[in-house]
């Protein structure tokens, strides 16, 4: 069995007002060095399958269901 | 006419989609997402709501139902597709329109009626509306900010296949604020504000929506 890690976020042009909207929450938590927050979805997949293929499999999913590459970019790697 | 509202699991609208094609009048026929099959209708509406929960992202899942296996090659092939509100998110997910939809400018979900411009009455689901002309719909969505590349909106923009246009003040900050959009052939529309929502002045701001579900078929042969 392998554990992929796939970790989306929205690409640097795409705006993000959630990410804004919890920046400014910091600021009023006391936390005003705070300059920017952005938001996104991590992903952990357990396969049935432990050998090196796994993650080129994952990264295939990701690119057709977990992040949509018009908005999004993602990366993958093992769980530690 | 017969003209497919397909319903998935947290589909909303489909009914009032229904409710606007009769009204317009044609048949209209229900479709399940679970179904590899078409019935053979003229159209099909891919109505508002939440399907799947909105989970993963706003149509992500939707895209993948079993009836998506069949609508995919059709409107591919020219059959005339309608996406309204989730209905455009499915269409974008699905790659059968460009770009995709965000999350509003202000976070706020918005449920109110909105001004519209037709830009494009050169699609089988505008063209019974002038260019130009502004029409009063409902517009009812949290994840409704059109976004695309600046190279996809460019070309969006030069060749016609903006379909509609916030008029007025931009509500959700849509990119050039974009209500609505077409695929290359112009068959596949998608819009985000609610054209079947404005079919009556009883139970809406009036009858501006009525005329989408009127979509001129003769036009597939073009």
């Amino acid at each position: 069995m392998a554990r992929i890690v796939v970790d989306v976020m929205l690409k640097p042009e795409i705006h993000d007002p959630q990410g804004e909207a919890i920046a400014g929450a910091c600021r009023r938590l006391g936390f005003g060095e705070v300059i920017s927050v952005r938001q996104g979805k991590r992903f952990e997949v357990e396969l049935d399958d432990a050998t090196e293929a796994a993650a080129g499999r994952v990264a295939e999913l990701a690119a057709e269901l977990l992040a949509n590459p018009v908005i999004e970019e993602f990366t993958v790697h093992p769980a530690r | 006419m017969r003209i497919g509202v397909v319903t998935f699991p947290g589909s909303l609208d489909d009914g009032d989609a229904r409710r606007a094609v009769a009204r317009a009048g044609a048949k209209a026929v229900p479709l399940w997402h679970g179904d590899r099959d078409l019935r053979g209708v003229d159209a099909v509406i891919l109505p508002g709501g939440f399907s799947y929960g909105d989970y993963l992202r706003c149509g992500a899942i939707a895209r993948f139902a079993p009836v998506m296996a069949e609508l995919i090659p059709a409107a591919s092939a020219g059959l005339p597709v309608l996406g309204i509100c989730n209905g455009f998110q499915i269409l974008c997910e699905a790659h059968l329109l460009p770009g995709a939809l965000t999350r509003n400018v202000g976070l706020r979900f918005i449920n109110r009626e909105v001004r519209i411009r037709i830009e494009s009455a050169a699609t089988p689901w505008t063209s019974g509306y002038a260019p130009g002309e502004e029409i009063t719909v409902v517009l009812k969505s949290g994840v409704g900010a059109y976004a695309a590349s600046a190279a996809t909106i460019a070309e969006l923009e030069a060749a016609g296949r903006v379909v509609a246009r916030y008029a007025g003040e931009n509500p959700n900050g849509s990119a050039g604020a974009i209500a609505g959009v077409a695929s290359e052939r112009g068959n596949v529309v998608g819009l985000m504000p609610h054209p079947e929502h404005a079919i009556d002045p009883l139970t809406g701001p009036g009858g501006d929506g009525l005329r989408f579900f009127m979509p001129a078929l003769t036009r597939r042969a073009a």
